[in-house]
């Protein structure tokens, strides 16, 4: 065996050790590499952090605005989960948006957030567009507030294990 | 390839490829910028801040693309001793590391006004931002050493072993939940498919272009100055070698003027 067959080997065989190795420690942390929560991981008691970002959609309908004082119910098409907040919202808050909220969750059963994030998602598109798309009946307005070419789905608003396969 | 290991043949085929890329990056720039910045339509949710993505999705491919060259070129060192190879990816780490942060600040300009918050560590976020201190970790340790040669070897092994965190990158938001919002362009088993809308690609795809070619160009240019400065250098070499045979004393001061020169590795 040459020295170059030898050292390619090395590489190759480095690599695919680190690259396993790699998979294996983030396999592991899976759940500790989540930025946040669905309602459904809290339903199933897998949350067992005081301090946790949930995340989801704002429940359309929901969205009571008392002054500062607002509260909405992030869903995640399964379950839902209120969350109460005072403050500022982003601009692209708004009904059927994703949102990550960070807080704590309230004996009562209600979150109580001091910050809120707007998720959007990447379908990026002219107002026109988007009109037309909502005219003609192929916006999917429940599912994450913008047109759902087949299987784009909610996916990141509901972590992988708990997705639903298929959009309700 | 082996046959691109001459640093002649490699020129050659560089030098080819020079005006092409410097050409296409300008008229792509001329196309794509007026479009991107100006007549292409804002989106329906968040309106103009939309153009900042024209900057900050090529400036992440680039920054993506840069590693993966780098990781290449740094393999072909380590197995098989190609001086080009490692001569490509030292030249090409500065631009990389300035294209992560380039991705990193207009990032962050327009998670604020969008998320609501410059920065979270979610997973891509926090992989990206790995990324910036490998090309900086890589820059730094290839000077690190007396021995030039040793601090090549040590940058190129660094760089293999950071180009796990390229795929981690990619998948980061299929993979676990993020802020940061799935990939624009998805590559699958029936092509290229994206769920944004053409007015807003074109112009994507026009930077993407510019953004590519200007790397490629400028990669020559700085290949070709890395090249004639080991050329400079080993002229002096040669003449300090001479002047020694005459006059030894000669030698200490000759000496430190080619050690001011800059250095390069590639003999």
């Amino acid at each position: 065996m040459t020295r170059k067959r030898q050292r390619l080997y090395f590489v190759v065989l480095g690599m695919l050790g680190l690259g396993v190795g790699t998979a294996l420690v983030l396999t592991a942390f899976q759940d500790n590499i989540v930025f946040f929560r669905s309602p459904t991981d809290v339903a199933e008691g897998k949350v067992a952090a005081e301090r946790f970002q949930i995340g989801g959609l704002v429940e359309d309908g929901s969205l009571v605005k008392n002054g500062e004082d607002i509260s909405f119910s992030v869903t995640d098409l399964n379950n839902s989960m209120k969350v109460k907040y005072r403050g500022l919202l982003p601009d692209l808050f708004r009904e059927g948006q994703g949102v990550v909220a960070s807080g704590r969750l309230g004996p009562d059963g209600v979150f109580v957030a001091n910050e809120i994030l707007a998720k959007h998602d990447e379908n990026y598109m002219p107002r026109e567009v988007a009109d037309a798309l909502k005219k003609s009946g192929r916006w999917n307005e429940g599912a994450e507030g913008g047109p759902v070419p087949s299987e784009a789905g909610p996916k990141g608003m509901t972590p992988a294990s708990t997705a639903p396969k298929e959009a309700p | 390839m082996h046959r691109f290991a001459n640093p002649t043949q490699f020129m050659r085929i560089a030098n080819a490829i020079y005006p092409w890329a410097a050409g296409l990056s300008v008229i792509l720039f001329l196309i794509g910028l007026p479009i991107a910045l100006i007549t292409s339509p804002p989106d329906y949710q968040q309106s103009e801040t939309v153009r900042i993505m024209y900057v900050h999705v090529p400036s992440a491919w680039l920054a993506l693309m840069i590693y993966g060259i780098m990781a290449g070129g740094s393999a072909a060192f380590l197995i098989w001793r190609h001086p080009m190879a490692n001569l490509a990816a030292k030249a090409s780490a500065p631009m990389g590391a300035v294209f992560t942060g380039l991705a990193l600040i207009t990032g962050m300009l327009w998670g604020q006004p969008m998320w609501g918050t410059f920065w979270v560590w979610d997973g891509r976020l926090t992989s990206f931002l790995i990324l910036f201190f490998l090309y900086l970790g890589y820059l730094a340790l290839g000077d690190a050493f007396e021995d030039s040669e040793r601090g090549d070897k040590a940058a190129a092994i660094l760089c293999l072993v950071g180009s796990v965190n390229i795929p981690i990158i990619h998948f980061s938001v299929e993979w676990w939940n993020t802020l940061h919002q799935p990939s624009i362009v998805k590559l699958g088993g029936d092509g290229v498919k994206s769920t944004v809308d053409g007015s807003i690609l074109l112009p994507l795809f026009l930077m993407l272009g510019a953004f590519t070619f200007y790397y490629f160009a400028v990669l020559v240019l700085r290949l070709r100055s890395e090249l004639l400065a080991a050329k400079i250098r080993n002229a002096r070499m040669s003449q300090v070698a001479t002047h020694a045979a005459i006059d030894p004393a000669a030698e200490g001061r000759l000496f430190v003027d080619s050690a001011r020169l800059p250095r390069a590795s590639a003999e």
